[in-house]
């Protein structure tokens, strides 16, 4: 455990990111102790009233509490990114390693299917899918429709590592010694790819983030939640900046700021551990 | 001996490694005359392909020449500006690169990057005469006009190796230093390579130092041959001497390692592995695997001697051994 | 040999523009709902009075908007209509069709992309081919880590910080729209510069957030390249250390810069509707806002086809040209 600590101390952009998501984290521990969480439904409290003691963050147009709405928001958020992000890149780990351990056509459709997917900006794809589904979107169906095109981009990634780790010598040498076809992917190529998987995996949220970010600003995420995003959407709805409540927009775009910065400062870490050739010398 | 067109003095190189100094180079010296061939081999990771960087002062951080002169036709070379320098190299010193693999820009056609040489060189001739210089410089090793038009991926790995022996030597240097020209070839390449090597040399009378570690080649082409060890230099002798009569311990084993056609026998290596150059054993480097090992070799580093006619061997027991 | 290539190319892209097409068919079909009568009904609960004969106008509807046939007729009859760049009219600015909002908005968002795309990629290589070159000054290295952190967000994240800044506080730029309303379309020098300025705040919420990746990922790619052995031997060819620099390392490590650009291009533009959303540009990105506000489904689809395919496209002329840059993706196939 020591080890790891100081590993993190070392590494600046791991620590910088950790630091920041922790902080995150913080905020809505401490935040949930403090606030009542039903206060971030509309219609609770006193509407457009700046930030004061009573209110931190102050209140919006249809009367939610904006610091609970920040307190729920967030984790809210996050989860809609954790969830297609892990899906992402757990579809995406199966395909890559089926694809690159067993070759052959298989490989060329699931990498065909992954490069053509990636030329379509999933965005628009992802609007097209909402837009059908259109009816009262929860949280978890949110995720499940960033999920559906998660997987591309880290499969293509991930694949690429395994094939130029299958060429190192110790994988010919397992397989000679006669380990088979999943023992030696669980057992040789799998811890070499952990800190690159992570990576992706962390990369991966983001990018889910990210997407249902942009699909709750369009109006196309779960109407009732008080997500980040949907909060943007409410002040782009209410032209909260133009009027002048300062306090409404702010926060979101703080705490959608300190997000992606953490998981890009921890993907850019994971990164160094990844790929030693990227670290600093001591 | 004045008159060397090189001479290499003392010459240390050192590498900033987190774990510690690494001495890629410890006090080198050696001379070589006009038109000379000299080997100087040595295991992998003996600090001989730093040697040659640092004959051009290419080294950089977290590398650096720590001291030592190195003299061109009488000139120091640390005392050259960073533009004389460069104007020299190639010019003055020319390198063979390793690694006919990848030495070349890819996205560059073969003439061309004959041509940028010859241009950032003050060259300054017009079309027709450049192609035909071109043309000419490619003939002369063995590779026909077109080439000048190729990209480096469509040549095998020995027409890739000759196109670096033209680029080394289109402004007639008079050092060529070749940085194991032939591996990863295959033999029947080989020989041709260094046919190629040894008939331009001989018409630019230019000497040579032919760095690597097979044995076998440096036999065939040097007139004399140094080894390294650990960063040193250990032995120096005309190479029928050293392979008749090697004197250093580690020389003896590598001769003796050598297959050969006419006696049967068990495959002869040497105990142990070769130090880290960051963690040298003290006194003599090669003390831990050397059969001849004493008390005083484990004190005291062994200073090149003079052993016998133009030989120098750094070991203390050089007379003594048969 | 060349022709296998091109051929090989088109028809992926052809793949892709059929595969939109094909989505954009069945996905709105998945829902159940029929987007005339869901918007006829909206129109008519907001009218008020209930609407006798609703039945009727929804037939008429269905007929002149061909909902009433089978599936596969339906889905003949969308891909002839598609390749004929019909795609029917736009249900909640009927009577203008599709085509003829998306040809309206389309010049915008390409001027807009191009220019953001074509700039940020320029300056950002560049500053991050200088940043990996030892030779480069020193306060440059200052400029990395806001540019990094800068990368990390999204592009209408900052376009929103921006309007703040600029146009609300300081009111020196446009809060948003294309020109001011109200000017005069003409090519003259006062609407031009008008359009300029207003896209001044978009364009720059793109290129400041892009040029720091582009520079991130060129430095990399250069400091790779310079440990290369054509580099080191270069350098012992006695070669101008500025010819090292642009002909050795600078023109091999753009190349995967280059692919990086066309793979991201999908990205670029998702962002770029956003961007267009909060600073309200006619452009794709507004006209989408508003369909999806008006559940004009024949619009979305226009729109979300229209963009594929032109992605696909792009993707497609530019696979055909790298070629031209890397002697060594020859157009034989190996």
């Amino acid at each position: 455990m020591r080890a790891v600590i100081s590993y993190i101390g070392r590494n600046r952009s791991l620590l910088v990111g950790t630091v920041l998501l922790l902080a995150l984290a913080a905020f809505v521990f401490v935040g949930a102790l403090l606030v009542d969480t039903e206060n971030a439904r509309p219609l609770s409290v006193p509407i457009l009233r700046p930030p004061s003691w009573d209110y931190p963050f102050g209140t919006d147009k249809t009367g939610r509490d904006l610091f609970a709405v920040m307190v729920v928001g967030t984790p809210l958020t996050l989860r809609i990114g954790f969830i297609a992000g892990f899906l992402g890149v757990g579809f995406a780990t199966i395909l890559a390693f089926t694809a690159a351990f067993y070759r052959g056509m298989t490989d060329t459709i699931i990498r065909s299917i992954a490069d053509i997917g990636l030329t379509v900006p999933s965005l628009l794809v992802l609007i097209l899918i909402a837009v059908s589904i259109r009816g009262s979107l929860t949280v978890n169906q949110m995720a499940l429709i960033v999920a559906s095109l998660a997987w591309l981009n880290p499969t293509r990634t991930i694949r690429s590592q395994v094939l130029t780790l299958r060429e190192r010598g110790y994988v010919e040498l397992a397989a000679m010694s006669g380990m088979r076809g999943p023992e030696i992917i669980f057992c040789e190529l799998m811890p070499n790819l952990l800190p690159y998987i992570g990576a992706t995996l962390v990369s991966s949220v983001s990018s889910a983030i990210l997407a249902s970010i942009g699909l709750e600003v369009l109006g196309l995420g779960p109407m009732e939640a008080p997500t980040l995003g949907m909060t943007l959407y409410w002040v782009n709805f209410y032209a909260a900046m133009i009027n002048g409540w300062w306090w409404w927009w702010i926060p979101p775009i703080v705490i959608i700021v300190v997000v992606f910065l953490g998981l890009f400062f921890v993907t850019v870490g994971l990164d160094e551990i990844a790929n030693p050739r990227l670290r600093r010398s001591a | 001996m004045s008159g060397a067109v090189l001479e290499v003095t003392d010459l240390c190189v050192s590498y900033a490694h987190p774990l510690g100094l690494v001495r890629a180079v410890d006090g080198v010296s050696f001379r070589l005359a006009p038109g000379e061939r000299f080997g100087l081999a040595g295991e992998s990771g003996c600090g001989k392909s730093t040697m040659a960087l640092a004959i051009l002062r290419m080294i950089r951080p977290p590398g650096r020449i720590d001291g030592g002169s190195v003299r061109l036709d009488g000139v120091e070379l640390s005392s050259l500006s960073r533009e004389a320098m460069r104007q020299l190299r190639l010019a003055g010193i020319a390198l063979v690169p390793q690694g006919s693999m990848n030495s070349l820009n890819p996205v560059m056609r073969i003439g061309r990057q004959i041509e940028d040489a010859l241009a950032n060189h003050g060259v300054a001739l017009p079309r027709k005469a450049l192609n035909a210089r071109i043309a000419d410089l490619l003939s002369t090793v063995g590779l026909r006009g077109e080439v000048a038009a190729m990209y480096p991926h469509e040549l095998s790995g020995g027409m890739k190796q000759r196109a670096c022996i033209a680029i080394a030597i289109c402004l007639s240097p008079r050092v060529i230093i070749a940085d194991e020209p032939t591996s990863a070839l295959d033999v029947v390449v080989q020989r041709q390579v260094m046919e190629t090597l040894a008939r331009v040399q001989r018409d630019l009378g230019a000497a040579v130092i032919l760095v690597g570690h097979d044995m076998g080649l440096m036999a065939q082409f040097v007139d004399r041959l140094g080894i390294m060890y650990a960063g040193r230099l250990v032995e120096v002798a005309p190479v029928g001497t050293m392979v008749t009569a090697p004197r250093h311990p580690y020389t003896r084993a590598l001769i003796s390692s050598l297959p050969s056609l006419d006696r049967k026998g068990e495959l002869q290596g040497i105990p142990g592995l070769a130090p880290l150059l960051r963690d040298l054993p003290p006194g003599c480097a090669f003390h831990p695997r050397c059969p001849l090992a004493a008390e005083r070799c484990r004190r005291e580093a062994p200073a090149l001697r003079t052993a016998g006619e133009a030989a120098v061997v750094a070991c203390h027991f050089a007379e003594t051994a048969p | 040999m060349q022709a296998v290539y091109v051929l090989k190319r088109f028809g992926v892209f052809l793949l892709i523009v059929w595969l939109a097409a094909t989505l954009n068919f069945f996905l709105p079909k998945l829902s159940g709902q029929d987007p005339v009568r869901a918007k006829l009904l909206a129109e008519a609960a907001m009218g008020g009075n209930v609407q006798l004969g609703l039945e009727e106008m929804v037939k008429e509807y269905d007929t002149r908007f061909g909902l009433d046939k089978p599936l596969i007729v339906q889905y003949g009859n969308y891909l002839w209509d598609i390749s004929h760049f019909d795609f029917n009219y736009s249900i909640s600015n009927y009577p203008r069709t599709v085509r003829e909002l998306i040809g309206e908005a389309i010049p915008w968002t390409i001027c807009l992309l191009a220019t953001t795309t074509l700039l940020s990629f320029a300056i950002g290589t560049f500053l991050g081919a200088l940043l990996a070159w030892p030779g480069a000054p020193a306060w440059m290295r200052y400029l990395m880590p806001p540019l990094w952190a800068l990368h990390a967000i999204p592009f209408f994240l900052f376009g929103l910080i921006l309007v703040y800044i600029f146009a609300f506080r300081l009111q020196i730029l446009p809060m948003f729209g294309g020109y001011t309303p109200g000017a005069i379309e003409a090519f003259t020098w006062d609407y031009i510069s008008d359009i300029l300025v207003h896209s001044i705040l978009p364009a720059l919420s793109i290129i400041l957030v892009s040029v720091g990746g582009w520079a991130l990922a060129m430095r990399g790619m250069m400091v790779t390249t310079m440990g290369e052995d054509y580099v080191v031997f270069a350098e012992a060819k006695g070669l101008r250390p500025g010819t090292v620099f642009m002909r050795y390392c600078l023109r091999n490590a753009i190349l995967p810069q280059v692919t990086a650009l066309v793979l991201a291009l999908g990205q670029i533009l998702s962002g770029a509707v956003l961007v267009e959303v909060i600073f309200g540009f006619p452009g794709i990105g507004a006209l989408l806002f508003h369909a999806i506000q008006e559940n004009d489904h024949f619009l979305i689809q226009g729109i979300v086809f229209t963009v594929i395919a032109a992605l696909g496209l792009g993707t497609f002329l530019l696979d055909v040209a790298y070629p031209l840059l890397d002697p060594r993706i020859s157009y034989r196939r190996r």
